[in-house]
């Protein structure tokens, strides 16, 4: 009797198709941050290449083709290099807070993955296996909390090197940050309205069920991607390490290995950003057009296939940014600071006020987010699409007419030309020469 | 004095950001997609040298193996970077010949005077140019060098066929 209790809940514990728990959770759990963990780093080092790569391509180069066949061990290469270097550490710096700096923004910029569901789940003899290292029930509000920590290695490294061109950098990774967080959270509640769960494995699965949300918040979407541009200091918003201007920003006293983990931050936040791209907006690890892969009962050739599907949706926004930075030209620091606060911010906030207005309308006229229209065509999805490329249009003429970026000679209308004579007269006049 | 800043007026589709971006990225990725690179591979493929071309120098030699050098110094004469170093020599038959002869590379300009001025066309610079050294002191040809190289020499500019044709 004893014995088939025990045996029942044997049973009972290991479903295939129910969520693992207990013991094998924990070695899951291990197991999946060790290979996601060795993925990341092994993808951040071939991304380095992959920059490299395009850029020269874009500039009509081979770029780096000696080391290895077709110059694939390049990542190897830097990594040595880095390794070998001499650690530099500036007299006037502040040691303690110079040394931690480069491991603020390493590790919140690691742990960000932890959150993103990367594959259908993999049912396993003990159970259903996540594919996503933590499932947080409060999946977006997690990377949020985490993305804004990764500001502190930049600031603090910033002013502890005691350079000035490394605090003005600091100093400006701060203020863009803080500009673009706050758009970005904007942007992403509109995802939460549709989808009525913070949870990134959630948001998938109903992205699954209603269509993907790029097409009904598409400017979401954009507004979304400017933002995650801005938060991952890729040009065109790269102030805080604009060369030109301040040699290298924030890193400009590193060397080595604690330079090259600004440098895995900043691959590893773009990353993150392309992943969370694809999750929130193009339906995560979902194959387009294939609803059994998307569905259960899971199986492992499942997990693959969606696994690659999410690799490829995550590697096209990789390009994106790198297709971008290779394209703008860096922005003014005023034009980064209007662009946040002055087109950003205000189109944020309309768009949630419209979104909420009719995502309530639809609910009201009892239109259902899984009914379809004809069939085929999500209704809910088809309608909120249809407004949002009305509203794109309307957003789109009216900052090209406005020049959504403000030219290097602003025109001197008549009344502030009139306040600047006022000025001058007020100010005593300028000594002539030396 | 009021600031005056002047402002082109330009019609919106050449000040439009948008429009502007786009258009960037469209050229960007048609320049990603040409499979034509203008890097030269450097090892492998090597730039075809003008017959003028002034590098490394070349000693030539007569039939008997001999430098055809004479030592008559005007080489070292010449030398706007003074680099040429003669020490000259007399055999029995009072054939003048150089004892020493040494062209410091590394200070050399390579100018070409030397071979413009030698009246035994001895002297030459060269259609060559991968010289490169560990150490200054190897920079220092001596006349066995000299007369080992093996390149071709430099055609001089020549005023009656300017363009070299
Ligand atoms: S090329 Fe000019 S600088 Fe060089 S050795 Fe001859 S004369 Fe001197
Ligand atoms: S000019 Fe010619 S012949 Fe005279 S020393 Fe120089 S190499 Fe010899």
């Amino acid at each position: 009797m004893n014995m088939c209790a025990a045996l029942m809940l044997f049973q009972h514990a290991y479903d295939p198709q129910a969520p693992v728990h207990g013991a094998p959770w924990l070695w899951f759990s291990i197991i999946k941050i060790l290979v996601v963990f060795t993925v990341l780093m092994v993808t951040i080092a071939y991304l380095t290449l992959a920059e490299r790569k395009i850029s020269a391509w874009i500039q009509d180069r081979h770029g780096p083709n000696r080391v290895g066949p077709r110059g694939l061990a390049q990542p190897l290469a830097d990594g040595l290099k880095n390794i070998m270097k001499e650690e530099t550490y500036p007299s006037a710096a502040y040691s303690p807070l110079f040394i931690l700096a480069p491991v603020m923004s390493f590790i919140p910029a690691l742990i960000t993955f932890a959150v993103i569901p990367f594959a259908a789940p993999l049912p396993t003899r003990w159970g259903l296996v996540d594919m996503s290292i933590a499932d947080l029930p409060v999946g977006f509000l997690y990377i949020l909390a985490i993305a804004s920590l990764g500001v502190y290695g930049i600031v603090l490294a910033g002013w502890s090197s005691n350079n000035k061109y490394a605090l003005l950098g600091g100093l400006r990774s701060s203020a863009q940050m803080v500009s673009y967080e706050v758009s970005m959270g904007l942007a992403v509640v509109s995802v939460l309205l549709l989808s009525g769960n913070v949870s990134l494995s959630s948001i998938v699965s109903s992205q699954v069920k209603t269509g993907w949300y790029f097409f009904p918040l598409l400017i979401g979407f954009f507004l979304f991607l400017v933002a995650a541009f801005a938060e991952t200091n890729r040009l065109p918003f790269d102030l805080p390490e604009a060369e030109s201007e301040l040699i290298a920003g924030y890193h400009t006293e590193y060397s080595s290995m604690k330079f090259s983990m600004f440098f895995i931050a900043e691959y590893s936040n773009m990353t993150t950003a392309s992943a969370l791209l694809t999750t929130l907006f193009f339906g995560g690890w979902a194959v387009p057009f294939w609803t059994t892969v998307n569905t259960a009962p899971w199986h492992w050739w499942k997990t693959v296939i969606t696994l690659v599907c999410f690799m490829l949706k995550t590697g096209f926004f990789l390009f994106l940014y790198m297709w971008i930075r290779w394209t703008l030209p860096r922005f003014r620091y005023d034009q980064l600071m209007s662009v946040g606060w002055k087109v950003m911010l205000p189109i944020a906030l309309a768009y949630l006020v419209v979104m909420a207005g009719a995502v309530l309308a639809l609910d009201a006229a009892g239109i259902a987010p899984t009914a379809r229209l004809g069939g085929f065509l999500p209704t809910y999805w088809t309608l909120l699409g249809v407004l949002n490329i009305v509203l794109a249009v309307l957003v789109f003429v009216v900052l090209d007419r406005g020049r959504l970026v403000s030219p290097a000679s602003a025109r001197v209308g008549p009344v502030e030309l009139a306040e600047l004579r006022a000025m001058s007269t007020r100010r005593p006049a300028p000594v002539q020469g030396d | 004095m009021a600031i005056q800043v002047k402002v082109l007026e330009r019609p919106i589709r050449q000040t439009s950001y948008v429009r502007a971006m786009l258009k960037g990225m469209a050229i960007t990725f048609k320049h990603l997609t040409n499979p034509h690179k203008v890097t030269w591979q450097y090892p492998e493929q090597k730039w075809d040298l003008s017959p003028r071309w002034r590098g490394t120098h070349r000693m030539l030699t007569d039939e008997n193996g001999k430098a055809k050098c004479v030592a008559c110094g005007l080489c070292p004469q010449i030398c706007p970077a003074n680099c040429i170093k003669l020490v000259p020599g007399e055999d029995e038959e009072g054939n003048r010949y150089p004892l020493v002869y040494e062209i410091d590379e590394f200070r050399c300009i390579f100018c070409g005077y030397c071979q413009e001025v030698c009246p035994e066309e001895a002297i030459h610079v060269g259609r060559h140019y991968e010289n490169s050294e560990y150490s200054r002191a190897g920079f220092v040809y001596d006349l066995e060098r000299l007369t080992a190289q093996t390149h071709p020499v430099c055609e001089m500019w020549d005023p009656a066929d300017p363009r070299g044709e």
